[in-house]
């Protein structure tokens, strides 16, 4: 697969007019390398002037402050930020919600100031352009939940852009009792992902999962590699990975287009 | 001697404000005792913010029954203060209903949509308190409000039924006097709820009668003075802390976490290849400050101001993904440990009238466990939920930075997940060089 690198660009004395920020999950977790070749799919069949920062690229530092490790992050975000700055970079789309929210919103205070876009809000909007051109009746009748991610949803009210591509694919959207504002976690966030849970009576994505089946769907959509994680464990906790796919929102599109 | 009564009045009006004046007062300096933060920017949105959530309520009706059944003793509660005015300068002045001649017709509109209110309020509270004694809704029944808070919250729903009640027996026997043409009380005001009261005192002599009125008048106010000075006691403090709450509220997206200038200060330096490594910080804070929060007085003010504000409802925990899978984390028990620690901070402050604590406690530890801090997953639904904007998040995020920068005391999943950032820019044990491998498959 020919994916472009800023650097390489830059070196043929060319630049991206938006840069496709992978984040961690998205270049290292079996799973949401999927995600990450479905969106680049997407990304060159629109013919979008896109680049990955490639080996350049780091963690953003998420994790570490969720953690409460500010120094860790301050020098993570540092350092990213004199790498974008240095190539210049004004534009940033993610397919990691948690990259998104840094970027955009923890970032600027620390010199790093670009427009951040989930990757949802890019597709939607290639969508809107006629760039983008769903055809097909894959997902015709099929009953689709989507779980909004908490750095997505809540943390900066991205509710509308993946729903209204859910619509797009003709498939019917149902929604869970607990769904936008006051939609559930799925556990991940603030550095739940790389640690046990606290002693309790449930883990938090096996009750997720127990809402998004109470819809009893074919397929959870996600637009987080972290979320996914989360309920793909939850299906499969509840035996239920024959019948139901846990898919982010890119996939579902690229497999709309035959990708 | 005819003077007594308005001499007792003012004595009383003044000790109670004078109370009041001293509550507010303690509160404001024990908000004080917390670290600075700017909240004076974007007056306009600020403002809109109070209109639309204190005061408009907006963040109430999210869930419809308990909002708009809040809304009926909210609105009552507002309005009867009118009528307090009145009964504030008859006490003063030794005047009866003052206020009738004045407004005229007017004033049997007011006196009956009083009345109104009082019913609609009695009736509110009564559907409250079976909401938590009879139904006991499970946001009522945790962990955290066992002992004080259950009976705070009952002792309010007490005071208001005994408030309206008075309120309508003194209009009742008020009444049943204009009626009877006694000369003291002249035909005024419009009485829709208390006339059904009336056969109540039907038998009565005028006399007693008489000084039943008396007794309900005083009562009454008596009871306004005993329940604006319980507030300082009590979470029935929100009525009046909601609208600088909201005010100063954080209006960033709420995935938005500060950045510690502090911190910034001492990673640009580490990053200049210039630097010289042996040299002082730049300045003292730098050197001295203590990173995160161990202590109520590491917190910000407008945390503070969140814990006074708390109305102990809880919707927050109601949410939080934590708490409903059964971990010990409760938002509102951050919040209320806050505020009751705080409380025991200033008393301490004052008994010993210094401002070093002294007293061997801390807020972490002896209030809030790191056990509560790690099951926080940052989702930010106790923000989303919280009616009067509070944000027991970024309480638990100071809290963490405190076990991490200055105890070095993470879980060790999560010590080994930041030695993965710092070695290798992930949070897994892979190499950057990998980051395209991705491209290969
Ligand atoms: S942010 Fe933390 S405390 Fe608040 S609801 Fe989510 S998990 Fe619970
Ligand atoms: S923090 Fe807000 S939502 Fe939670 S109990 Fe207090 S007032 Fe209610």
């Amino acid at each position: 697969m020919e994916v472009p690198t800023v650097a390489a660009m830059v070196a043929a004395g060319k630049k991206p007019e938006i840069v496709f920020w992978v984040g961690c999950a998205g270049s290292f977790d079996e799973r949401a390398k999927k995600i990450t070749k479905a969106f680049i799919k997407i990304l060159s069949q629109c013919q979008v002037s896109y680049a990955v920062l490639g080996t350049e690229e780091s963690c953003t530092g998420d994790p570490a402050k969720r953690a409460g490790n500010e120094f860790l992050f301050q020098m993570q975000a540092l350092a990213n930020i004199e790498l974008l700055n240095a190539y210049e970079i004004t534009r940033i789309v993610t397919a990691c919600p948690h990259c998104f929210n840094t970027l955009k919103n923890e970032y600027p205070s620390l010199g790093g100031n670009y427009t951040v876009i989930h990757h949802t809000q890019l597709l939607k909007q290639l969508l809107e352009e006629g760039k983008l051109v769903l055809e097909g009746d894959q997902f015709k009748g099929k009953k689709i939940t989507y779980h909004d991610p908490c750095y997505l949803g809540r943390a900066n009210q991205v509710y509308e852009a993946p729903r209204s591509l859910i619509q797009k694919l003709d498939a019917e959207l149902v929604e869970m009792k607990n769904c936008k504002a006051k939609g559930l976690c799925c556990g991940a966030g603030g550095a739940q992902m790389f640690k046990e849970p606290e002693k309790g009576k449930q883990d938090i994505n096996i009750r997720r999962t127990e809402e998004a089946l109470e819809t009893s769907p074919d397929i959870i959509a996600a637009a987080c590699p972290f979320c996914n994680t989360m309920l793909t464990d939850g299906v499969k906790n509840k035996e239920k990975s024959e019948q139901i796919q846990v898919k982010d929102i890119a996939e579902l599109i690229a497999e709309a287009q035959d990708l | 001697m005819a003077y007594l009564p308005n001499l007792i009045f003012g004595l009383m009006l003044v000790g109670a404000l004078a109370l009041f004046v001293r509550n507010i007062n303690r509160i404001r300096k024990n908000i004080a005792l917390g670290r600075p933060m700017d909240r004076n920017d974007q007056k306009a949105a600020r403002w809109k913010n109070m209109a639309r959530i204190a005061l408009g309520q907006s963040k109430m009706v999210t869930k419809p029954i308990a909002g708009l059944l809040h809304i009926v003793v909210y609105i009552g509660f507002l309005f009867i203060n009118i009528e307090l005015l009145e009964i504030v300068l008859d006490g003063l002045l030794g005047s009866h209903r003052l206020f009738a001649p004045i407004l005229g017709n007017f004033y049997n509109v007011l006196i009956a949509a009083f009345e109104w209110f009082a019913l609609g309020v009695l009736v509110v509270v009564v559907i409250f308190w079976c909401r938590r004694n009879v139904l006991r809704i499970q946001r009522f029944c945790k962990a955290e409000m066992q002992g004080w808070p259950k009976w705070d919250a009952d002792l309010i729903l007490y005071f208001e039924v005994l408030l309206m009640s008075l309120f309508l027996l003194m209009n009742a026997t008020d009444l049943s006097l204009q009626l009877r043409g006694v000369e003291a009380y002249p035909q005024v005001g419009s009485f829709p709820i208390s006339q059904i009261l009336l056969p109540l005192f039907e038998g009565l002599p005028t006399p007693t009668l008489m000084s039943l009125e008396r007794t309900f008048w005083w009562m009454h106010i008596v009871g306004i003075f005993g329940f604006l000075n319980y507030l300082y006691y009590s979470k029935h403090l929100h009525i009046l802390l909601a609208f600088p709450n909201t005010y100063f509220a954080n209006l960033a997206p709420k995935g938005a976490f500060a950045n510690n200038p502090v911190v910034t200060q001492e990673v640009k330096l580490m990053l200049d290849p210039n630097a010289d490594p042996y040299a002082t910080p730049v300045n003292d804070t730098a050197a001295n400050q203590k990173f995160g929060a161990s202590e109520v007085t590491d917190l910000h003010w407008v945390q503070l101001i969140n814990a006074y504000t708390c109305t102990e409802c809880g919707r927050c925990t109601s949410q939080c993904p934590a708490n409903l899978t059964g971990k010990k984390l409760s938002p509102r028990k951050i919040m209320m440990d806050t505020r009751d620690r705080l409380t025991e901070v200033a008393a301490h402050l004052r008994q010993t009238k210094s401002t070093e604590i002294t007293d061997g406690k801390q807020l972490l530890g002896d209030y809030i466990t790191p056990e509560e801090l790690w099951a926080c997953t940052s989702c930010n639904a106790c923000v989303e939920a919280c009616p009067v904007d509070i944000d027991p998040l970024s309480i638990i995020m100071d809290m963490r930075q405190y076990l991490v920068m200055e105890q070095s005391a993470a879980p060790t999943a999560l010590n080994n997940m930041m030695g993965n950032i710092e070695n290798n820019g992930a949070p897994w044990p892979f190499n950057s060089q990998d980051r395209m491998q991705w491209t290969q498959l």
